[in-house]
């Protein structure tokens, strides 16, 4: 043997041990069956069906009794990637408007008849076409979609109007739950109140104000899942009785996020009982400024709002109080089509030289001829994070002279606020289920095309750079024309601000297992991957 | 063997007017110590209140990131809260929102209370009645459901918090107020005076509203430290005062609930300054209401 | 006697109704409703207008107010409660566990403050004006004057640190679990009835000063120690009367009005729910447990009236 394959030879057992070490690390690893997971839900579902509610309430509980047709890969911590789920494989056709998807056979629902792909269309047509009286609250993210089709029992196809690059995604959704197509036929209603799906877990009760409990499906189509026996779901509203809760050890994990402070409690009173998973979350506040009113017409005045901010600094301490962390434009960062932080540095507000972006705020306001401004901020009456952020605002503000007075507004009254455009400048919210610019992005587009813009502004160029990206070709084209809507959104015309993105925090007891978080606390809830050590 | 004066004649001594308030109050104070240091009390929180922004060692709204969470110090005597301003100036300022929204209500509920109760008991009969049914309506509403709706009607400031905290106040002070102006009503020189042709204001002003002072006095001293309760417990719920204000029930909120172990002092002192005040003003009311009218059923 | 309460009982119905009226009128001058709630959250994209309006009148928001009302007063007089604006399901259903709940607490309450009350009122007013009299006011006072919300976020952390100990998060029902009911209730229970014995305990003391100021009194008093006692006893029956009804009325007070307790000790009673619907702008439910707790709250007041009439005549010839 020549010197070159010894020492091919010794890399090779080098590899393999390591790979022999990985892997018996991996087998220590080895899901335990048994247990029942509490969790305390803050709010209670209105109603049991996923196609009409938007809150996490329904999800939480509900979710681990359905499954959809695509899923977000729930192993993936950017919380991205569709993946299989009832639908077993798909192709895609070349032109992009065909999506054909081949669904598993064998999957039964919880009453022992089979799933077929006339489920999976009543569903989706329930979804993209309700009848009268039905409410779809995601309808109009299914415009694309031109008609469902089940030409035979384990095949459902979707034609599409053009080709959207995000579709997929939207199949993905953690709120499309397969029906049964014979309990629709008969009562489109009949999900609002009752439970009825193919999921790893069966439902067991629900007392009002209390609890829900769930109980492992045995003839759940993923053979050797679930490995819980069970789940119970308490409702707690109170966020110190949440924490109390899993500091006592009687519940497991929150699956929405706890503050910081409420982390370092538990890690303080429980130590290595406690694991904590942290992320960056889909969820971020914006600075809504009324294109209507004067002077926020004036796009100086927008661009001095936003380089007063210290975004830098601001993460720093508001992170220890709230529950808000990363700086970030249009997009998490971290997931594929965030900016990267240095170039990100380069739109206005985001640069590192604070007291360079200040004096040309105060600048920019002198030659706005509105110097010394005073004007109120409305926001909404939710405690965390809108509290610290707007007091952190406001003080940001106060540094370039500005004078701002806050009036907080409840909350079932807000939306009525911003859509009659009663403000000046007011906090506005998105969060969303999965990062994906087709759905983050929407918002801003013109306000005669998409309601949910609170500037009420109009933006031809953003407008054509959504529609761009959303028929981009390649992953490296997308990121281009994002790219480009950021830095018109958020430098040259500024027509909203961004804060801090949320930072999601779970502290969890350490005896759970083979949860992964990811930036939306709408996912990864069906429970079926999650098991307890001893 | 020497005949001690009873206490009362301490008022009948001749003397100016300034030294028998004087010796009023010192009457008052022995006889009644509780009630004299409730009134010290609330005296030197009114003091406090009118030299906040001598005695403040900050400003209340000096957001400082560099100072978050600290300990009590010789910086901060009483710590920061969360933003790193200085609990201690918050506190002095957070008097003032106290007083005012105390005071406020208190005056207000309590003479519209008296002006209802007086009209209700001196006019008798329908209008009484339908006046009565008006006051039981609001009664049976929690209080603090009617505080609630009030403040999502009128919104969220000062003023209109004062308001909602004054409405559900008024009807149980008509009633109190309403009874001990019929016990005058039912006087048979009442109907003389009327007989007489004596308007209705005089006789209201002469003869029915010295017999309710004292349970106006009574009422407006407990509402006090009911109102000012009332605040922390709509602030803490987030439906009072707003932040970056100081005001008391504020600063118990949020934060101060998750760092209550890690900085025990950012609630502990609102709530010692809620305690506290509201104790002044129930211990001086008690006094007085033993001194003038023990028995009066206040709801 | 019988007119007397016949009449009474007769004033019990404006009064219901004005509150009907009042808390119906007053919810929809609120701004923003359950649609609105619901759906524009910010966290989801939001609906249409059309979808909204067909929302609304799947709830029957688009009738003129009087038809609605008219509608709700209807559904009343057959004892109907109406649907939760929010979930869709009978109020009635709602409303259960959650009465059951604050009833329990109310009467555990009012039976803290009874216990603490009417010992300590008695003692104040034998031994009035020592310091006797005074610690007790002192005592009462404090209970008071602390912020409900604030002792009892002192009294979770203290079983957290000190005890390493929590009471028990959800609500079983005494007959299921009795110690674990009572080991849920008792500390909010304890907190409130401090709270409110205040008050009992002021009128306990008044009362009992007043009658023994009778003359019967003072003469038993001349007359020597164990007839004393005799008519202290007596003393107590004519003082309690007031007092009785004080606590009647702060029972009536306690079954809707512990919003803040609740919220602390994290217990899901009517407040709670109070605070969630006017929230959630859910009318129907808002409605039903404003006119629940006035019923509570006249109806306890119906008996009093009734009882004190008929332990003192002059009452009801008024």
């Amino acid at each position: 043997m020549n010197t070159l394959s010894r020492w091919g030879a010794a890399a090779l057992a080098v590899v393999l041990s390591g790979a022999v070490a990985v892997g018996s690390g991996i087998a220590q690893e080895k899901p335990r069956y048994g247990g029942e997971l509490v969790f305390p839900v803050p709010s209670e579902p209105p109603s049991y069906d996923a196609h009409r509610e938007q809150t996490f309430g329904v999800i939480h509980p509900v979710a681990p009794h359905y499954n959809g047709l695509l899923q977000v890969d729930p192993t993936d911590p950017t919380g991205t990637k569709p993946a299989a789920e009832l639908g077993e494989s798909w192709t895609i056709s070349k032109d992009g408007l065909v999506y054909t998807f081949k669904l598993r056979k064998g999957v039964k629902f919880h009453d022992g008849s089979e799933m077929t792909s006339k489920d999976v269309k009543a569903s989706y047509d329930r979804i993209i076409f309700p009848p009268p009286g039905v409410l779809s609250d995601r309808k109009g993210q299914y415009g694309v979609v031109e008609v469902v089709e089940a030409p035979d029992p384990y095949t459902v196809r979707f034609r599409l109007k053009w080709p959207a690059v995000s579709f997929l995604a939207s199949l993905a959704s953690p709120w499309n739950w397969i029906y049964k197509a014979d309990i629709l036929a008969k009562d489109q209603h009949w999900y609002e109140t009752h439970i009825m799906g193919t999921g790893p877990f069966l439902f067991v009760e629900h007392v009002k104000g209390s609890h829900w409990v769930g109980k492992k499906n045995p003839n759940y189509w993923d053979k050797g899942k679930p490995y819980l026996d069970g789940y119970r779901a308490l409702f707690i509203s109170s966020s110190s009785a949440q924490v109390a809760a899993v500091r006592g050890e009687r519940a497991h994990i929150q699956f929405r996020g706890f503050t910081p402070a409420d982390r370092d409690t538990l890690k303080a009173a429980l130590g290595d009982k406690i694991t904590v998973q942290e992320s960056a979350w889909d969820c971020i506040l914006m600075v809504a400024m009324n294109h209507q009113k004067k002077p926020f017409d004036d796009k100086r005045v927008r661009r001095a709002l936003s380089l007063a901010l210290d975004r830098y600094e601001g993460s720093k301490a508001l992170s220890r109080i709230a529950i808000v962390k990363e700086v970030a434009g249009v997009q998490v960062p971290g997931t594929p089509y965030a900016t990267p932080p240095d170039e990100l540095a380069k739109l206005a507000g985001y640069g590192k030289d604070i007291n360079a972006s200040r004096a040309e705020a105060r600048k920019l306001l002198k030659e706005a001829g509105v110097e010394g401004l005073s004007f109120t901020f409305k926001n909404r009456a939710i405690p965390m994070p809108y509290e610290p952020v707007s007091v952190w605002l406001i003080d940001q503000w106060r540094q370039v002279g500005l004078t701002v007075k806050q009036e907080v507004v409840e909350a079932a009254a807000y939306y009525g606020v911003l859509k009659k455009a009663e403000f000046d400048v007011a906090m506005d919210f998105q969060c969303g289920y999965t990062v994906e610019p087709d759905l983050d992005l929407y918002k801003f587009t013109s306000r005669d095309r998409n309601p949910s813009n609170y500037g009420f502004y109009e933006d031809r160029v953003l407008d054509d750079l959504y529609q761009k990206q959303g028929r981009a070709a390649d992953i490296e084209e997308r990121k281009r024309y994002v790219r480009q809507f950021e830095k018109r959104l958020l430098d040259d015309e500024v027509h909203y601000i961004m804060t801090l993105q949320w930072h999601r925090i779970i502290p969890h007891s350490s005896k759970v297992h083979g949860w992964q978080i990811t930036p939306s606390h709408y996912l990864n809830n069906q429970l079926d991957t999650v098991w307890l050590s001893q | 063997m020497a005949i001690t004066p009873p206490m009362d004649a301490v008022e009948v001594i001749p003397a100016a007017p300034r030294s028998r308030w004087v010796a009023g109050a010192l009457a008052f104070s022995r006889r009644r110590p509780l009630g004299a240091i409730g009134a010290a009390v609330v005296v030197l929180m009114i003091a406090v209140a009118l030299t906040a922004t001598l005695i403040a060692p900050y400003d209340p709204l000096a957001v400082d990131f560099g100072a978050m969470l600290a300990a009590p110090s010789a910086a901060h005597w009483l710590g920061t809260d969360a933003y790193g301003r200085d609990v201690l100036s918050r506190l002095v300022y957070g008097s003032r929102t106290a007083l005012i929204v105390g005071f406020g209500a208190a005056l207000v509920g309590a003479t519209a209370g008296a002006v209802l109760g007086v009209g209700s008991a001196y006019f008798g009969g329908r209008i009484d009645l339908v006046l009565q049914r008006f006051m039981d309506i609001f009664i049976s509403f929690p209080l603090i459901i009617l505080a609630l709706a009030m403040v999502a009607i009128l919104g969220n400031s000062l003023p209109n918090l004062i308001v909602a905290i004054t409405i559900p106040m008024i009807p149980r002070c008509a009633l109190v107020i309403r009874s001990s102006a019929l016990s005058v009503r039912e006087m048979p020189y009442v109907d003389a005076a009327r007989a007489a042709g004596y308007g209705h204001a005089r006789i209201v002003l002469r003869h029915m509203l010295p017999n309710v002072m004292a349970p106006y006095l009574i009422m407006m001293t407990a509402f006090l430290g009911q109102a000012i309760l009332l605040e922390a417990s709509l602030s803490f719920l987030g439906l009072g005062v707003q932040e970056p204000t100081a005001a008391w029930g504020l600063m118990l909120r949020g934060a101060a609930v998750e760092f209550a172990e890690a900085a025990p002092w950012m609630g502990l002192f609102p709530g010692l300054a809620i305690s506290l005040a509201v104790f002044a003003f129930n211990l001086f009311g008690d006094s007085l209401r033993d001194a003038l009218d023990p028995k009066l059923r206040t709801l | 006697m019988s007119r007397y309460i016949v009449k009474r009982f007769l004033l019990m119905i404006p009064t219901l109704l004005g509150v009907a009226a009042l808390i119906f009128l007053l919810l929809r001058v609120i701004p923003g409703d359950v649609v609105e709630a619901k759906f524009m959250t910010g966290e989801g994209q939001g609906l249409s207008s059309a979808v909204m309006a067909a929302e609304r009148a799947k709830l029957g928001l688009d009738k003129p107010v009087w038809q609605q009302f008219a509608i709700w007063v209807w559904g009343l007089l057959h004892l109907d409660l109406g649907l939760s604006m929010w979930t869709g399901s009978p109020i009635t259903e709602e409303i259960k566990l959650r009465f059951a709940l604050s009833l329990q607490l109310a009467l555990m309450a009012t039976l803290v403050a009874t216990v603490l009350a009417i010992p300590l009122g008695i003692v104040a007013a034998l031994k009035q004006d020592t310091w006797v009299d005074y610690a007790v006011r002192v005592f009462s006072i404090a209970g008071l004057a602390m912020p409900s919300f604030w002792l009892g976020i002192l009294m979770i952390l203290a079983f957290l640190i000190v005890f390493r100990w929590l009471p028990p998060m959800v609500y079983t029902p005494f007959w299921v679990n009795p110690w674990q009911n009572l080991a849920q209730l008792i500390w909010p229970a304890l907190a409130v009835g401090y709270r409110y014995s205040a008050v009992a305990t002021r009128m306990t003391r008044s009362s009992m000063l007043e009658v023994l100021r009778e003359d019967y009194i003072r003469t038993a008093r001349a007359k020597g120690l164990w007839l004393k006692l005799i008519l202290v006893r007596h003393a107590l029956k004519n003082a309690m009367l007031p007092v009785v009804t004080v606590i009647g009325l702060e029972f009536a007070f306690l079954l809707g009005g512990l919003v803040v307790t609740e919220q602390v000790f994290n217990l899901n009673g009517l407040g709670l729910l109070f605070v969630q619907a006017i929230a959630r702008r859910d009318y129907t439910l808002t409605q039903a447990l404003v006119l629940l707790v006035a019923f509570v709250f006249i109806f306890t007041n119906f008996v009093m009236d009734v009882m004190y009439a008929w332990l003192d005549p002059r009452i009801r010839y008024r």
